[in-house]
C-alpha cells in the first residue's frame, strides 16, 4: 500500500475510534429531560408520577417505567426532576402495574416520609404485607434520605394499562406521601422491587437505566 | 581484566564504585582509598535509625484505617511494621543513588563512564543484597501470615469458614444484606428486625454475617477495618470489636450496577447501654414489619424465575418455586439470647 494510502487508513481509524469514544461518553452521560418544579412561597411542591407495567413505545416497549408529570400537566418520560431546597414535597403516584411478593419485605415499610406514613387510595398506611393481596408493584426510594414507600399492586387479572401514559380509566392505585427536600444536590432515587421482567433476577434493563426505574431528584438552592 | 563491553583496561570515569575489598585506582592512576562502602552504610544506618522511630511514633498513629476497632488497629499495626521494614530499603536505594551521583558522576570532559570495575560482578555486594532482601521478604511473609490468622489480626473478611473466632462468648451477630443498591442489617438477637441503620456497641465482639440478595457486593467498613464480599447464597463472616465511639462509613466495594457509587451509608458505635436502648426501641418500632419477614437465616436462596420474590417464603407467589428461604444453616444453633455485654 502506498504511503498516502496508509496515512488515509490510519487517519480513518483514528477518526472512527474518536467518534466511538465520543458516542460512548455522550450516551453514558446523557440524562432524560428534567421536570422542574418551582415553589410558591409557603406552599409545598407537588410532584406527580405514574408507574406503568410496560411503556408501550419505542425499542423498549415492554420495559416497566416511571413517568413524571410536569407542572404544565404534561406526562414526560423522565425520572429526573428538580425541586427547591428545604421545601415540603407532596408526592402523588398513580400506580398502574400489578404486584407480587417482595424479595425483601424490609422495603414493604414506609420510612422517611413525614410521619413515616403514606396513603393508599386515601387511607393511611405504614406497612404493606407483600405476601397477601396484590402484593407490592414498585417502591419509590431515596436511600440517601432514608425514604422508602411501597406501592401497592393492582390485580394482575384486571385489564391493566400497557402503554404510557396511562389514564385513570385503567385500574390503578393512588399513593400519596410527603417529605422535606434536603439541601442542594443531586439525589439518586430508584425502585427497589427487581421488576425488570425478562432479566436475570429482574435486575437488568429498566432497573439499570435512568429514565425508567431509576432517577435523580435534583435539589436547587 | 579488560572490560568486555568497551575493551578498556581501566575504569573509565572519574571515580570508582564502592568496594569492600580495598582501595582501587582512579582513572588518573591515583589510589582512591576512600571507604565509600562504609560511608554509605554508616549514613544509611544513621538515617534509618532516625527515620524508623520518627515514622512509627509520629506518623504511625495516623496511618489508616485508624484504631476504631481491634481489627482496624491490627491493620494499622501491620501497615506500620511494613513501612518500618520498607523504609531502610528505600533509604538504601536513595542514599546509594545520591552518593553515586555526587561521587561517581561522569565529568564533562572525562572518559565514557561505561565498563570498568562497576561493570563487573561484585560477589560480596550481591551476596549481601540477596541475603538481606531474602531475609526481609521471609520475615514479612511470616509476619503477614501470622497477623492474618491470629485472633483480631488484620484479616478483614474472614470468609465463610473463619480460621479463628473471638474468644468471647458474648458475640453480637449482625447480618449484613447487600442488594441493588443498599445495605440492610438484621439483628437476630433482637427479634430479627431488619433496618437500614448499622449501629454497634463498643467493646463488644461483633460477627458480621455478610450475604447478598442479588449480585456480588462488598461490605467495606473502612474505619472498623472490616471488608467482606457479599455473595448471594454465602455467609461471609467478619469479626471486629469496636473500641471507640463515633460514626463510620459503609461502602460497597464491588462494582455492582447503576447506583454502585451511591451504595453507602453511615453507621455508629454507641456505648453498650445506649445500643441496647436503640436496639430495643428499633425492634419495637419495626415490629409491625418484622412479623412479615421470614425467620432469620444465614443465607437466602435466589430465584431467577421472575421480577419478584423467591428469597423469602411466599406460598402465594405464582412465579416462585422456592417455598423456603434458608439455604445454609451453620453447625451451631442460631443465637437466641441478646448480648449482655456492658
Amino acid at each position: 500500500m502506498p504511503k498516502v494510502g496508509r496515512l488515509a487508513v490510519t487517519i480513518a481509524l483514528l477518526v472512527a475510534v474518536a467518534g466511538g469514544l465520543a458516542f460512548a461518553v455522550a450516551t453514558l452521560t446523557s440524562q432524560p429531560e428534567a421536570a422542574v418544579y418551582t415553589a410558591t412561597p409557603g406552599r409545598p411542591v407537588e410532584v406527580t408520577m405514574q408507574t406503568v407495567g410496560s411503556y408501550g413505545h419505542g425499542i423498549h416497549d415492554t420495559w416497566v417505567s416511571y413517568l413524571t408529570r410536569s407542572q404544565g400537566s404534561e406526562w414526560l418520560h423522565t425520572t429526573v426532576w428538580q425541586v427547591p431546597a428545604h421545601t415540603r414535597v407532596d408526592v402523588t403516584i398513580y400506580q398502574y402495574d400489578s404486584g407480587s411478593p417482595l424479595r425483601n419485605q424490609q422495603i414493604g415499610m414506609v420510612q422517611g416520609t413525614i410521619g413515616d406514613l403514606a396513603t393508599l387510595n386515601g387511607k393511611s398506611f405504614r406497612v404493606i404485607n407483600a405476601n397477601v393481596g396484590n402484593g407490592v408493584a414498585h417502591t419509590f426510594s431515596i436511600p440517601s434520605l432514608g425514604i422508602n414507600v411501597p406501592l401497592y399492586g393492582n390485580n394482575p387479572n384486571a385489564n391493566l394499562c400497557a402503554a404510557a401514559p396511562c389514564t385513570t380509566a385503567s385500574p390503578h392505585n393512588i399513593i400519596k406521601f410527603s417529605f422535606m427536600s434536603p439541601g442542594p444536590g443531586s439525589y439518586p432515587w430508584q425502585c427497589f422491587v427487581p421488576c425488570g421482567l425478562g432479566f436475570l433476577y429482574g435486575n437488568g434493563g429498566p432497573m439499570q437505566t435512568v429514565g425508567w426505574m431509576d432517577g435523580f431528584m435534583k435539589v436547587a438552592a | 581484566m579488560p572490560s568486555e563491553s568497551t575493551g578498556q583496561s581501566e575504569p573509565s570515569s572519574g571515580g570508582t564504585s564502592p568496594s569492600v575489598s580495598g582501595p582501587e585506582r582512579t582513572t588518573d592512576g591515583q589510589v582512591d582509598d576512600t571507604h565509600h562502602w562504609w560511608r554509605i552504610i554508616g549514613f544509611w544506618v544513621v538515617m534509618s535509625a532516625i527515620a524508623d522511630p520518627l515514622f512509627y511514633y509520629l506518623a504511625g498513629p495516623h496511618i489508616p484505617p485508624g484504631t476504631m476497632s481491634n481489627v482496624a488497629q491490627g491493620a494499622q499495626f501491620d501497615f506500620n511494621i511494613l513501612i518500618v521494614a520498607a523504609l531502610p530499603v528505600m533509604l538504601a536505594v536513595w542514599i546509594y543513588m545520591g552518593y553515586a551521583i555526587v561521587n561517581w558522576r561522569a565529568s564533562r570532559n572525562g572518559p565514557e563512564p561505561i565498563g570498568g570495575p562497576r561493570a563487573r560482578s561484585n560477589i560480596p555486594i550481591q551476596t549481601t543484597w540477596i541475603v538481606f532482601t531474602t531475609a526481609l521478604v521471609l520475615f514479612l511473609f511470616g509476619f503477614g501470615t501470622y497477623e492474618l490468622v491470629q485472633p483480631g489480626g488484620a484479616g478483614g473478611g474472614q470468609g465463610p469458614s473463619p480460621i479463628w473466632t473471638p474468644a468471647s462468648h458474648d458475640v453480637l451477630p449482625i447480618q449484613v444484606i447487600g442488594q441493588q443498591w443498599k445495605w440492610t442489617y438484621r439483628y437476630p438477637t433482637f427479634g430479627g428486625f431488619e433496618t437500614t441503620q448499622l449501629v454497634v456497641p463498643d467493646h463488644t465482639a461483633i460477627a458480621f454475617h455478610v450475604t447478598s440478595l442479588d449480585v456480588v457486593h462488598d461490605f467495606w467498613v473502612y474505619q472498623l477495618g472490616v471488608k467482606a464480599d457479599a455473595n448471594p447464597g454465602q455467609d461471609d463472616v467478619a469479626f471486629a470489636t469496636p473500641q471507640q465511639l463515633g460514626t463510620f462509613v459503609v461502602r460497597c466495594d464491588e462494582l455492582c450496577g447503576l447506583w454502585h457509587g451511591a451504595m453507602y451509608n453511615y453507621g455508629s458505635v454507641l456505648r453498650s447501654a445506649k445500643f441496647e436502648s436503640w436496639a430495643e426501641a428499633t425492634e419495637k418500632r419495626l415490629a409491625e414489619n418484622t412479623k412479615f419477614l421470614p425467620a432469620f437465616a444465614w443465607t437466602y436462596t435466589p430465584d431467577a424465575n421472575g421480577a419478584d420474590g423467591g428469597y423469602y417464603p411466599d406460598n402465594v407467589d405464582p412465579y416462585s418455586t422456592v417455598e423456603t428461604y434458608g439455604a445454609t444453616q451453620p453447625g451451631e444453633p442460631l443465637p437466641s439470647t441478646k448480648t449482655t455485654k456492658n
